[in-house]
């Protein structure tokens, strides 16, 4: 198949899943008529009418709360929030009910939903447009948090979320929906949830990262090979549940690890990788773990972004710092 | 025990007092003196041609997406010219004609969608809250205002905008509720432009008006000819001489249309007719008051004509302004992503501070090294 951008390659995974499996509908506003405000949903309306894709009135709560109901009678809802910042007002409804189904009827119902939303900043997007909060579904108990970076995982995960038996939070970093194009093959295929991959081999220390920030963390990987320094690089894709292992296995043969991630530090992704790394490879470890992450404040207007996102620059200097422990 | 039917009254008023073509209905028509319908114009006219330039400078690159407020005008200034200077302003985001008639400088709304949080912050003399983009979360709050208002015994009222759209939305319900529940003095004003974004009012609720809902919260509730600025005028006048006399809150539907995409990013090509779009356009609020001004001899064609000059100029001072402000020091700062947070900088907050004026010192140096090439290059 053709090379294909993140926002392609999620709009012909959204097709074929809607083609192979009719349970699987796609609800949210504006996904219908006007194909979705990023185009992600473009040609679905045409192909599948609004009883497959449903442009719902304006009410978050009632989007995710509805994808639970029609999951419960027996559906496959990919429902979109337009942007994460609009998402905490359907967060009862995730975090009381879709992540808890499962568990309060001993595994007699269950929510097979997705709830996708893109997520993130370095648009030059307006207030509310820009947030990385993947950490609230993180701490949510019975969710998968799923977090592609490029279009080929864009789509195999997506396929991936939708035929998990569970709920799962697929976030698209909307700095990287036309970023790059990738190579797609011919014939559908999935990606296992909660399974890193390890995008460059290195020796001299392990960067870790997802989503949009991992582009800086593959410059900085880049930029310090002129200096000699192989960093090897994971790109986690599932936040949760972690695949640690990938992580541990890296770090036991590194030794040092940077992590990158443009969402919050305080108890953030990186905080977790931290613990893990502390409770599978302590002795492993030569140098303290560094996190380059956003700032612990509201994600600043787009005129200062820059101070807050993390780039290859901060990325380097972390890594040289560990190096040089 | 037989069936009981309970009488609830249902009958939505529909006013409007100045039509498309100025014709204006003589028993409706409010008594408004002259220095303040020409205040009203002239800051519906300030609001429009500011949302022009604004469209202007961001197909320029001088501007972020922003939403438009074009058409708007009308529902804007109608409501807000009810309030005195100590009452409470609280929109949404597309009641700039009221914003700037508050008081807000345009240079303030230039600087937020240009990505600067001072532009969000109010003027000491502005008694308002900021632009709230997610839809209806600012109703509870308009409520809150009215509620403390209403324990501090001050006689003041409270306004409040949403669209059709943030109608839907669970907070926009619940702050009518809470309203209606505890008397809060607080106006619900709807923007209805029959899209929220691209989706038709149809696919948004299945009753005719938004209006209507007043009837289950038990308030007053009015759809007006949200172009008509007379009929916002009395309207909204009426529902704040009721919050101020103590009798709650009151909700006012104002019909009308975006004559512009929903913001700079949108192609509304998609989901509306050009000739509906066309039809709407002949209705703008503009147009009309403009005639119904100088019908009434309260303005000449040469006094709209120098308003027009007056505003343009207010538009242009406003814009140099906020372009220069946005290059000065104290708007450049870096630290205030930081400093503003908290009251009380927390010790990891202070060492991220730190890490930040590290930052800094490298882009600085970086520029340093930039210009200084560049001179070496100028003077080979």
């Amino acid at each position: 198949m053709a090379e294909i951008n993140m926002a392609k390659a999620i709009n012909l995974a959204l097709h074929e899943a809607m083609d192979r499996d009719d349970r699987v509908v796609v609800m949210g506003e504006d996904v219908g008529q006007d194909e979705g405000v990023f185009r992600i949903t473009e040609g679905l309306f045409a192909k599948f009418g609004d009883d497959r894709v449903i442009d719902t009135p304006l009410a978050e709560a009632a989007i995710i709360g509805t994808a639970i109901g029609m999951s419960i009678n027996g559906m496959k809802p990919v429902a979109e929030i337009q942007f994460t910042g609009f998402d905490y007002y359907a967060f009862h409804q995730i975090e009381s009910h879709a992540s808890r189904f499962r568990n309060r009827t001993r595994g007699r119902i269950h929510i097979p939903m997705v709830m996708r939303a893109p997520y993130g900043g370095g648009i030059r997007a307006l207030e509310h447009h820009s947030e990385s909060r993947e950490t609230y579904y993180v701490h949510t108990p019975g969710l998968k948090v799923v977090i592609p970076s490029g279009p080929r995982n864009a789509r195999a995960l997506l396929h991936s979320s939708i035929q998990d038996p569970d709920p799962v939070i697929y976030l698209e970093p909307k700095a990287c929906y036309r970023l790059f194009r990738e190579e797609v093959p011919d014939k559908m295929e999935t990606l296992p949830i909660g399974q890193a991959q390890v995008v460059k081999e290195g020796e001299d220390l392990t960067l870790i990262s997802y989503g949009a920030s991992l582009r800086a963390a593959l410059e900085a990987a880049e930029d310090m090979e002129d200096d000699g320094i192989q960093a090897e690089v994971i790109d986690l894709l599932t936040v949760s549940p972690m695949d640690h292992k990938t992580i541990i296995k890296s770090v036991m043969k590194t030794g040092r690890a940077v992590i990158v991630h443009e969402g919050q530090r305080n108890c953030g992704i990186g905080a977790e990788i931290i613990a893990r790394i502390n409770e599978h490879a302590f002795l492993y470890l030569e140098a303290p773990i560094k996190r380059v992450t956003g700032l612990d404040i509201p994600i600043p207007y787009f005129s200062k972004e820059r101070y807050y996102l993390p780039d290859a620059e901060r990325v380097v200097i972390a890594c040289k710092e560990t190096l040089n422990f | 025990m037989p069936r009981k039917v309970l009488e609830i009254e249902q009958k939505i008023e529909y006013l409007s007092i100045l039509d498309e073509n100025a014709n204006v209905d003589k028993e409706l028509e409010p008594d408004i003196p002259a220095e303040q319908l020409k205040s009203m114009y002239k800051y519906m006219l300030l609001g429009r041609r500011c949302d022009e330039r604004m469209l202007k400078m961001q197909r320029q690159g001088r501007l972020g997406t922003f939403p438009q407020s074009a058409g708007h005008e009308a529902i804007s200034i109608g409501s807000a010219i009810n309030l005195h200077q100590d009452d409470w302003h609280v929109p949404a985001y597309r009641e700039l004609a009221g914003m700037l008639y508050r008081g807000w400088p345009i240079e303030n709304i230039i600087l937020y969608w240009n990505g600067f949080e001072e532009g969000t912050a109010p003027p000491e003399h502005v008694n308002d809250l900021p632009i709230c983009v997610p839809l209806a979360t600012q109703l509870p709050h308009a409520v809150g205002i009215g509620m403390a208002m209403n324990y501090k015994k001050e006689k003041n009222v409270v306004m409040t905008y949403f669209g059709d759209g943030a109608s839907s939305e669970g907070d926009c319900h619940e702050a009518l509720n809470f309203a209606s529940v505890f008397k809060a003095p607080v106006v619900f004003v709807c923007l209805n432009n029959q899209y929220a974004i691209s989706v038709p009012l149809s696919r948004q609720m299945s009753c005719e008006t938004v209006a209507q809902r007043a009837i289950a919260y038990n308030m007053p509730g009015i759809r007006v000819d949200g172009n008509d600025v007379l009929a916002v005028y009395v309207a909204t006048k009426e529902a704040v001489e009721r919050a101020r006399a103590g009798y709650g809150p009151s909700l006012i539907e104002g019909l009308t249309y975006r004559l512009t995409p929903h913001t700079t990013a949108d192609d509304p090509k998609k989901y509306r007719s050009e000739a509906e779009t066309d039809e709407w356009a002949k209705k703008e609020p503009l147009i009309r008051f403009a005639k119904y001004l100088q019908n009434k001899g309260v303005m000449t064609a040469e006094d709209l004509e120098k308003m027009e000059a007056e505003v343009d100029n207010m538009v242009k001072t406003a814009v140099a302004k906020a372009e220069e402000m946005a290059k000065s020091e104290e708007l450049l700062n870096p630290f205030t992503i930081i400093d503003h947070v908290y009251a009380d900088m927390p010790q990891f907050l202070q060492e991220q501070r730190d890490e930040l004026a590290e930052l800094v010192k490298r882009e600085a140096a970086r520029k340093e090294k930039k210009n200084a090439k560049s001179e070496t290059g100028a003077r080979s």
